[in-house]
């Protein structure tokens, strides 16, 4: 059990009682804003949980699912990932992706099929297939041997640099609206990790006396100069 | 081709929109960690959100001011 008591220059007292701060801070990860609520700090809990993650389903459903993405289809770690992942369990469904397609399987929650890199017809390489098209090649394709896109799982298919791939369809399909969703997404997850601060340590309220000090050192680099 | 020029541009600043409730998000998150008091986080808010888009604001100044200028 942690309390702390906080004198703000202006207003009264603020009293936090932290609670077992290792398991807030594990909460506040797992859920933005739970950790908040197990300390009964439920105003400040609703704002984390509803802000960071709104932010984050609001990055992913800009891209259709497909921005949170553990690692490529080579197993190179997505960068962002790092941030996205301090979201924490709602980005963590990426992870779960990542372990089932690196073995070769299809994602758990498929969203498209495409075609496969070594088609026939190389235009249509990656390309999204239609198996409502009525007399289409594309009706014979086994399921076996398309790519699937996944919610939040890796672009399927072999990785091309500067060449067309599962990666460059998405930037081609969602535009400009992928950088933006990857932005939300990673915003969010570093917001996260101010919200993990604030159930650890309380919040960084500056206190009378450390407002002197700023003022006393202020003044001093006034004289100084 | 000055059409051309002012659609492109258009289409640009539609995009600094997506900014906006971003903007909103990060500032009442930070406000967040430092007061327990909603009126306080939100007075606090404000402010960051002024001082963010202020600076948005004078870099876009100083960006355009520089196109001019070359």
């Amino acid at each position: 059990m942690t309390e702390i008591v906080y004198t703000p220059p202006e207003g009264e007292p603020v009293q936090v009682n932290l609670k077992n701060q290792y398991f807030a801070a594990l909460l506040a990860w797992l859920l933005p804003g739970a950790g908040h609520l197990y300390q009964g700090r439920y105003a400040k809990g609703l704002l984390f949980m509803v802000c960071i993650l709104s932010t984050f389903v609001i990055g992913l459903g800009l891209s259709g699912g497909r921005c949170v993405y553990a690692t490529d289809s080579a197993g190179k770690l997505n960068y962002y990932y790092i941030g996205q992942v301090a979201a924490g369990l709602p980005a963590l469904p990426a992870v779960a992706q990542a372990i089932k397609t690196s073995g070769g399987e299809d994602p758990f929650f498929e969203l498209c099929e495409r075609f496969p890199s070594n088609f026939e017809n190389p235009a249509m390489a990656f390309e999204e297939i239609n198996r409502s098209r009525q007399g289409e090649s594309e009706q014979d394709i086994p399921r076996s041997q398309t790519l699937k896109d996944g919610l939040m799982a890796p672009p399927a298919g072999p990785v091309f640099e500067g060449e067309k791939d599962t990666l460059a369809m998405w930037h081609q399909k969602y535009k400009h609206m992928f950088e933006i969703a990857v932005l939300y997404t990673f915003v969010a997850g570093l917001l996260n990790v101010l919200a993990i601060y604030d159930a650890f340590c309380g919040p960084a309220i500056v206190t009378k006396l450390q407002q002197e000090e700023m003022e006393m050192r202020k003044k001093k680099k006034k004289r100084s100069l | 081709m000055s059409f051309l020029a002012a659609v492109v541009m258009i289409s640009m600043i539609a995009r600094i929109w997506y900014a906006l409730p971003l903007i909103a998000v990060v500032s009442l998150c930070y406000g967040a960690t430092r007061h327990e008091n909603l009126r306080q986080i939100a007075i606090h808010s404000v402010r960051t959100c002024i001082w963010v888009l202020g600076f948005m604001a004078a870099i876009f100044l100083v960006v355009m001011l520089s196109g001019y200028m070359i």
